[in-house]
């Protein structure tokens, strides 16, 4: 069991190693929408650090949907896909370690340069620690959503845009109480309750998202 | 039907859309039995081998394993089976070593770099082991997959066109791989529209659709059709 979702992971890891531009793409697509703001919005340090949590949590969900629509869609045009599902292992944990190096690829690079973005926003040392914190709990939540709408969207024309009409709502919470959390620390009312419940909400999509993407997919397989 | 049948098929049923591909096909097939699946293009050999996978389901009817259906098999199943179906299922960014690499973290197996690199090397890519697939030609990407086919270790072979893009002398190999495994109990369901030689092998034919085909697997002569 482990073998075979160490054998995923590290498939996915070195085709995102020889594969530089996917992520690359994403993460400049992240950096760009954030930067956009301060420009148009102008220099105000209050303002900006007012709106500075919700837009660099609305720039990760969008950074997070343009990768999605791949995550199944090249395995499953070379067959491999196929292959995996044919698997002795259960589907679920293929759709698990998938999740997993889609966060991997995507999501931690997004962390990395978030503090960076922070500042851009006149965010204070202790908001940035608190948005990297909600964005560490926050990112797995988008890959695992991510993974149901790719499944369901898989092999249909037109999908990529069908995904993210289906994926945004149900990236909602995750984005109130991540950019809520931070918030909270500006508003001096603390960000324990936020990050909580964002927790909960990973532990809830940890549960349920890989068996309903693992569902999805065999139905889009047939 | 006979008690030593492992793969077998009752009253199988498939619909494409809203057409109806076969029904009512029945088959059984014992150890070191060839099953050729014919039909002309479109008649539905392809969803027949899916059926046999497990990829979709039937209409109606199943298929059994070793007496059992396959949908409650699971993964005794998938460990004995492997499939080979049009796409190669290998990574165009992995040289062949980790595509075979992957194949076998995906059954759940330690990689032994040694034996895949000598079944490569018998499938005449010895000298493509560091090289990504991108830049392997079509009918070496198929080498390569049959490769994995053979390092899977199952018992049951499900072929859908295996010999598409390979030449006379993988051919005439394949033909020989087909023969050993066969001779040592495998069991293979294959659709071609190529000669085979298959002399001594027992074969069941299957006719899906309506639509008659020549005889191919008796063909004295295999260069004479299959080459092209």
């Amino acid at each position: 069991m482990t073998r075979f979702l160490l054998a995923v992971l590290r498939r996915d890891l070195t085709l995102a190693a020889r594969r530089r531009g996917d992520w690359l793409i994403a993460l400049f697509f992240f950096v760009m929408v954030a930067s956009l703001f301060p420009l148009g919005i102008g220099p105000d340090p209050k303002l900006l650090a007012r709106i500075g949590p919700g837009v660099l949590w609305v720039a990760a969900t969008l950074a997070s949907l343009l990768s999605l629509s791949r995550l199944f869609a090249d395995d499953h045009r070379d067959g491999s896909l196929e292959h995996m599902v044919l698997s002795p292992e259960p589907t679920v944990l293929l759709v698990l370690g998938k999740s997993l190096a889609h966060w991997l690829i995507y999501g931690i690079p997004l962390l990395l340069i978030a503090p960076v973005l922070g500042v851009q926003f006149h965010l204070p040392a202790d908001a940035i620690g608190v948005l990297l914190l909600s964005l560490l709990i926050g990112t797995p939540i988008l890959s695992l959503l991510g993974g149901v709408g790719a499944a369901l969207t898989l092999g249909l024309r037109g999908g990529g845009v069908l995904l993210t009409l289906l994926i945004l709502p149900l990236y909602v919470p995750a984005l109130i109480f991540g950019a809520g959390a931070v918030d909270g620390v500006l508003a001096g009312t603390g960000a324990e309750a936020h990050l909580s419940l964002l927790g909960a909400f990973l532990i809830l999509t940890l549960l349920v998202a890989p068996w309903i993407a693992a569902a999805a997919l065999k139905v889009s397989l047939e | 039907m006979p008690d030593n049948v492992l793969l077998s098929a009752h009253d199988l049923a498939c619909t494409r859309g809203d057409r109806l591909l076969f029904k009512a096909m029945n088959f059984g097939l014992v150890a070191g039995e060839l099953l050729l699946v014919q039909g002309g293009n479109g008649q539905g050999k392809t969803s027949l081998l899916r059926l046999l996978t497990g990829l979709s389901r039937p209409e109606a009817g199943e298929v059994r394993w070793r007496g059992q259906p396959i949908a409650r098999c699971g993964e005794t199943y998938h460990r004995e089976m492997a499939y080979l179906g049009h796409a190669n299922g290998i990574k165009d960014e992995l040289n062949p070593l980790e595509n075979l690499r992957f194949a076998d973290g995906l059954q759940g197996r330690a990689f032994d770099a040694a034996r895949a690199e000598r079944t490569l090397g018998d499938l005449g890519l010895a000298r493509c082991l560091d090289l990504p697939c991108r830049v392997l030609s079509f009918g070496q990407r198929r080498r390569v997959a049959l490769a994995a086919l053979l390092l899977a270790g199952a018992t049951l072979w499900i072929l859908d066109e295996p010999l598409t893009g390979l030449d006379v002398h993988a051919v005439a190999q394949m033909e020989g791989l087909l023969r050993d495994h066969l001779a040592a109990g495998g069991m293979v369901v294959a659709t071609t529209h190529q000669a085979l030689n298959l002399a001594g092998v027992r074969v069941q034919r299957l006719l899906v659709g309506n639509v008659a085909i020549p005889d191919i697997a008796a063909s004295p002569d295999p260069v004479a059709e299959g080459a092209a």
